[in-house]
């Protein structure tokens, strides 16, 4: 059936290879060709280096990977993990592709929320899941998200966000829409409780997510090559019936026009976050 | 009653009272004011100052024009980020002043353009809906036709939202939705009703406030309970101590989804 076929080449990469039917030796090892310089990149390989690419290129990563790349060991408390919304509005086909994406990711929603230490720093981590109907974000999404900053708030934590998303998540109408206010509100409050939020756009963040809390950070970073846009390139090919500029919308693209502080490869970031919140830090790490 | 997408093409017709006719009817001493102070002014986004009967109130209207010219010129009501820049800072100066915010809300959704993206659209809209959220001055939006995903909310974060009978408001146009979902955009009004966008959906999700009946729309009988409505509810916030965190907790309870077991 059709969603094994989905499931398979992604799981395959993002288990570094380790997928559930053991590789057979005398098939070699498994390899992934990269879609920027068209090599095949042994999976070994590949996840040793955190899914980039000996080119540069930066492959998907699920968001609990991107944790244990983060965190400090054993530091990562998740928040509000069982976080549940049914159907709310009766949306045809909803709840089968929420159990497809449920299967495809291992998560139960577009993102995974908790505390965490970087570098010994004391933090609030949200991390958004690709591989959950691409990190859309609907009420539980937006809640998640509104309830870590509140937390923060409450014992004056920084926040570090990882955005993927395709935007709003249509199937909640306008349940989703109304998450983009929600989740502001409650940036608004912890910028001007004063704490810092960080965030990493990582491919793609588009949509009310770009409109919303990602854009929201006091410091903007991004992943090399990530797609940061509002409206999908094709909308505005087929709105505009013009060719799109080169790079259009990518990371290089959305820095040289003044919108990004930084772009940070994957193999950077625990370096630079942690940099970044002992600069920000009013005592040391703990 | 009429289907959504019946709904969908009334609020998009373009007989329609526009943000502007809303201007002129409900106020008096109406002076605009233009541009973002930064790149450009948009035509799509209108603001200025006015007169509520006696008091000042700054208005924010997304227009979308009425003839084929004027529709051109207003890039057919879909803003820049140039506009929803000029909106901010007019609210902004609106705080510094004291003086409520009222905006009418009128676009298929911000403009999808190589410009708007370059510019930052969707950080245009982020930075409003940040500000919006923490404004110490009375904010009334009313959907006065479509209410179009992000860049209809970047006018709407606002203490009370009221919509037109037969305006809409959703994440998605049914259009879009239909081509993504079903790669088949002739299902749009299936969509539609799937979407629930109607003024009456919006009020039973708790998004909508008040529905505005459209009984003699346009005329003058309509703009006056209009202006009565807007200035018992005007006087109504501004009395509130706590106009901020009750804006707060009016999205905070939205589509709270629960812990399950």
């Amino acid at each position: 059936m059709a969603l094994i076929n989905f499931l398979k080449p992604k799981n395959q990469l993002e288990e570094g290879g380790r997928t559930a039917a053991p590789v057979q030796q005398d098939a070699g090892e498994p390899e992934k060709k990269c879609p920027n310089c068209h090599k095949e990149i042994p999976l070994s390989r590949l996840w040793a280096n955190h899914l980039v690419c000996p080119c540069g290129y930066h492959f998907r990563m699920k968001a609990r990977q991107r944790i244990q790349m983060l965190a400090d060991k054993d530091s990562f408390q998740e928040r509000d993990g069982s976080w549940k919304r049914g159907n709310p509005l009766g949306f045809p086909g909803y709840q089968e592709k929420m159990e497809t994406a449920q299967v495809a990711s291992g998560e139960e929603e577009a993102v995974i929320c908790g505390t965490a230490r970087l570098g010994g720093y004391p933090c609030c981590l949200f991390v958004m899941e690709p591989y959950f109907m691409m990190g859309s974000m609907g009420s539980v999404v937006g809640e998640k998200i509104t309830r870590l900053f509140e937390y923060a708030v409450d014992h004056q934590l920084p926040v570090i966000g990882f955005t993927v998303s395709g935007g709003a998540r249509m199937q909640e109408g306008l349940l989703s829409l109304i998450q983009m206010a929600k989740t502001s509100g409650a940036v608004k409050r912890h910028s001007d409780a004063g704490l810092l939020y960080i965030a990493v756009l990582t491919d793609p963040t588009t949509g009310g997510v770009t409109a919303s809390f990602a854009m929201e950070a006091d410091i903007l970073l991004a992943e090399p090559g990530a797609t940061v846009g509002f409206a999908g390139a094709r909308v505005v090919e087929q709105t505009t019936q013009k060719a799109l500029p080169k790079g259009f919308q990518k990371a290089e693209f959305v820095l040289e026009h003044g919108f990004l502080d930084a772009i940070v490869s994957r193999g950077s970031q625990k370096k630079v976050l942690t940099q970044l919140l002992s600069l920000h830090a009013k005592g040391g790490p703990i | 009653m009429s289907m959504p997408y019946d709904r969908v093409k009334l609020a998009r017709d373009n007989k329609r009272p526009t943000g502007l006719d809303y201007i002129r009817n409900l106020f008096t001493d109406f002076v605009e004011m233009h541009g973002d102070r930064y790149y450009g002014d948009d035509p799509a986004i209108v603001g200025g100052i006015a007169r509520l009967g006696e008091n000042p109130v700054t208005v924010l209207a997304m227009e979308k024009g009425h003839t084929a010219k004027e529709r051109t010129r207003r890039n057919f009501g879909a803003p820049h980020p140039e506009g929803y820049r000029k909106a901010l800072r007019l609210m902004k100066q609106a705080e510094k002043f004291g003086r409520p915010v009222i905006c009418f809300v009128d676009t298929s959704g911000a403009y999808c353009g190589v410009g708007a993206e370059e510019r930052g659209q969707g950080c245009a809209i982020a930075q409003n809906l940040l500000e919006l959220s923490t404004l110490c001055v009375p904010v009334i939006s009313i959907i006065i036709g479509e209410g179009g995903s992000g860049g209809a909310l970047a006018l709407a974060l606002a203490d009370r939202v009221w919509m037109l009978q037969n305006a809409v408001y959703s994440v998605i146009s049914p259009e879009g939705c239909a081509s993504i979902l079903w790669k088949d955009s002739a299902k749009a009004a299936e969509a539609a009703s799937s979407l629930k966008l109607t003024a009456e959906d919006a009020k039973s999700l708790g998004i909508a406030d008040k529905i505005l009946s459209e009984k003699e729309l346009g005329k003058q009988e309509f703009y006056c309970r209009i202006r009565m409505l807007l200035a018992r509810q005007l006087q109504e916030l501004e009395e509130d101590a706590e106009l901020v965190s009750k804006r707060y907790d009016r999205f905070r309870k939205l589509g709270t989804g629960e812990e399950s077991q």
